[in-house]
């Protein structure tokens, strides 16, 4: 047996005397089985799996803005923050998750601490980058024209960056789809939980792990797709030629 | 009450250090082999494509194909055609490493200014010695830091195999029923440490790397 | 917004690094009238390029002063004074993310000019500087560099300053080019008379553009400041004659023109060259040498002639 099972929610045994051939082999991808649970099982996982990336993501892009504005304006923080972000984010996921569990319990919240730090420190460097990429002569004209600091940080360093840093928002949007699966395994929240589910059984249960797993990979796809449409948005500028 | 746990868990480590040094053990057995097996196929490749200028679109797919990957999908994945066992769980560890150092190697190359290259072109240096002696040592930096990332995840995933029977310290995560959890906490750390170490040494060598190509810096 | 060109005064202004040797300017004095163009020229570290930035403060002043129309540089308001000077560098500096239009509004923007007048003076400014009113939509990387610099022209006028400071302008753009904007940019200022400082290495560029030529030597001490052709007549010493080249005589027959020589009535006018009255005298020269003749024609803008030159005439 594996896994920590905290929660409730144990596998699916297909087995409502509907077991049709496809399960009774344990194929690969059981159309049926996939109609009958998508409601009950897979729906509610996947907007669960929504909800922790929107949330982490959204939480971790505003603190790395703030500390990304205080290491870009103040150089003295930068490489100190920069080296604690760097170190930070290779721990395992699954060491953060479990050494959290017994802080913050069996919640949410013990999820969105980890993602959320994952998302700070892909981001820090990020913006960081992304505002010292604005070219010189760019800034000295700005400045000789009488722009303020102010104006010349939201009008021009700003637009600028975002091309950068959209790129990291994707990539920290598209790990911490991935890295969310593995929460499940000590809170039954998310698409990690049907894929735990499945791998717990003495027989892995492939439709399901199949179908979660893939609906992961769908999801993490999507998003970087919509994602590069908004960046391709915001840089009218970027589109020409 | 939250203290004590810790303290426990940090008591665990002395009190079983055979234990968790061969857990220890088995997870770098794990990690390291599935690294070698990556650099040994993406290194090549991508000193091959970037210094063709080629496969852009294939570097660029499968960098974000591997980033989209959840690792426990893809471990369930193997596990569930291959059973468990080392190599098995080797071919999905060089899944998720092999992507960053394939990537950072071909950007590496590919991005070197173009002028640098016609001139050693220009030198009569053959296409291999401009790889060697002025594309390499230029683009190691960057390689450097794709093995880099290659190990965080490869550590990472290693660790995961462990709550599917893999070995490891993953062993001792799952099973807190055997250690308790300050054995578990232990074993966290254990891996956190591991981890940090891997990223630390390799951090040094990126940035030798660099220091080697900027000496005035 | 004024509209009047303003007078520029350097009184004494130093600049002095601290931890280096010497001045990077050293108490420089001229005075820039209304509607001048004062080009600063000399060897590289001769403080050139900071003179010029000390007018408009990117870089500040160690002692003495700098006034426009009276008024100190240091009792303005930094911003405001910034606002007021037109600033156009070698690399532009064009903000890649706006288009035309809005490079060009950005100063009349910041000063509060709605939408329709920035509109308006985009348009009007794009046909001044020879660019399509259609570019005003465009990108600067849709660009040509010539293009671009056109841009920085349009965008530096755009609030209608009294003063310009232009540093090395039509420095990184090809000759062919680089002839017609300068052309173009004394044509502009014919018609709009502003009060620029611009900065060259270029002496011949300096010879062509400028009302008046300052030299610095190293360390940012003034050699001279006259106008280009008492420059080259008389020079002020070996190192400014040494800067202007051996071939000064040459380089002031450029600044005539056919039309300023009195030319004899013509005699039999088969078979001679023709050359514009507006053409220099150096390119005159160079014609008569080239072909192996004597003398040639002068002809007005219809092609009526206006009189022979001879060689003679040319080198008198």
């Amino acid at each position: 047996m594996t896994g920590l099972r905290l929660a409730g929610g144990g596998p699916v045994i297909p087995n409502y005397g509907k077991a049709s051939a496809c399960l009774k082999h344990n194929g690969w991808f059981c159309i049926g089985w996939v109609h009958q649970h998508w409601g009950d099982i897979l729906q509610p996982a996947l907007i669960q799996h929504i909800k922790l990336t929107v949330i982490a993501v959204g939480i971790g892009f505003a603190i790395a803005f703030a500390l990304a504005l205080v290491g870009f304006r103040w150089r003295f923080f930068n490489a100190p923050i920069g080296a604690v972000a760097d170190s930070l984010y290779a721990l395992p996921s699954i060491a953060l998750f479990e050494l959290l569990l017994p802080v913050t319990g069996i919640t949410t919240t013990t999820i969105l601490i980890p993602l959320v730090a994952y998302t700070l420190f892909v981001l820090y460097r990020n913006i960081v980058a992304g505002l010292d990429g604005v070219p010189a002569d760019v800034l000295e004209s700005a400045r000789g024209m009488g722009l303020t600091r102010r104006q010349t940080f939201f009008r021009v360093e700003l637009p600028l960056a975002v091309p950068t840093i959209m790129g990291g928002v994707r990539v920290a949007t598209v790990s911490t789809i991935a890295i969310a699966t593995i929460a499940a395994d000590l809170i039954h929240y998310g698409l990690g939980a049907p894929i735990f589910d499945a791998l717990g059984l003495p027989d892995i249960f492939r439709t399901e792990l199949v179908v979660a797993s893939a609906l992961a990979i769908l999801l993490a796809l999507t998003a970087d797709t919509l994602l590069a449409a908004l960046q391709r948005a915001l840089t009218p500028w970027t589109r020409i030629r | 009450m939250l203290t004590s746990l810790f303290v426990n868990a940090l008591r665990f480590i002395p009190d079983n250090a055979h234990l968790l040094l061969q857990k220890t053990l088995e997870l770098a057995e794990l990690a390291f082999t599935a690294l070698g097996i990556s650099m040994l196929i993406a290194l090549p490749l991508g000193l091959w494509l970037g210094h063709r200028h080629r496969g852009l679109f294939v570097a660029l797919s499968v960098s974000s194909v591997g980033r989209a990957l959840p690792s426990i999908a893809l471990i369930g994945f193997f596990i569930a055609i291959l059973g468990v066992g080392f190599w098995n769980i080797q071919i999905a560890l060089v899944v998720i490493g092999l992507p960053p150092i394939l990537t950072n190697t071909f950007f590496a190359i590919e991005g070197i200014d173009s002028d640098v290259v016609e001139a050693a072109r220009g030198m009569g240096l053959t296409e291999t010695q401009i790889l060697t002696r002025v594309e390499l040592p230029l683009g190691l930096p960057l390689i450097v830091a794709g093995i880099r990332i290659a190990a965080v995840f490869v550590i990472a995933t290693a660790t995961i195999a462990g709550l599917v029977g893999g070995g490891g310290l993953g062993d001792i995560i799952v099973n807190e029923a055997a250690y308790g959890l300050a054995g578990v906490l232990a074993a966290a750390l254990c891996v956190s440490a591991v981890a940090l170490l891997a990223n630390a040494l390799l951090g040094f060598a990126q940035r030798a790397a660099s220091r080697r190509m900027a000496p005035s810096a | 917004m004024p509209t009047e060109a303003a007078e520029l005064v350097f009184d004494e202004a130093t600049k002095v690094y601290t931890g280096r040797d010497g001045a990077a300017v050293d108490h420089l004095s001229l005075t820039v009238p209304a509607g001048e163009i004062c080009v600063l020229v000399g060897p590289s570290g001769g403080g050139k390029t900071t003179a010029l930035k000390l007018v408009n403060r990117l870089i500040p002043l160690t002692s003495g002063d700098i006034r426009i129309d009276g008024r100190s540089i240091l009792e303005h308001d930094l911003t405001e004074l910034r606002r007021s000077i037109g600033y156009v560098i070698q690399q532009v500096g064009l903000f890649p993310h706006m288009t035309i239009e809005g490079n060009i509004g950005t100063v009349p923007k910041l000063l509060g000019r709605p939408r329709s007048w920035i509109k308006a003076r985009s348009a009007e400014l794009l046909e001044l500087v020879g660019l399509d009113p259609s570019y005003a939509k465009r990108f600067p990387a849709q660009l040509s560099g010539g293009e671009r610099q056109r841009v920085g022209l349009a965008r530096a006028l755009a609030a209608n300053p009294p003063l310009m400071l232009m540093d090395e302008p039509f420095g990184a753009i090809d000759p062919i080019v680089r002839t017609r904007l300068q052309d173009e940019f004394l044509r502009l200022q014919h018609e709009l008379r502003k009060t620029v400082v611009f900065v060259t290495h270029d002496i011949d560029e300096a010879i062509k553009v400028g009302d008046r030529i300052a030299i610095l030597r190293q360390g940012g001490r003034l050699a001279q400041y006259d106008t280009p052709r008492r420059i080259l007549d008389a020079p002020a010493d070996d190192f400014v004659a040494e800067f202007v080249g051996r071939d000064r005589a040459l380089k002031a027959l450029a600044l005539r023109t056919l039309g300023e020589l009195e030319l004899a009535s013509p005699g039999s006018v088969d078979g001679l060259p023709r050359l514009s009255a507006e053409t220099n005298l150096r390119d005159a020269l160079s014609l008569l040498v080239d072909e192996r003749r004597d003398a040639l024609l002068v002809i007005d803008a219809d092609g009526s002639p206006l009189g022979v030159a001879t060689r003679e005439d040319l080198l008198a």
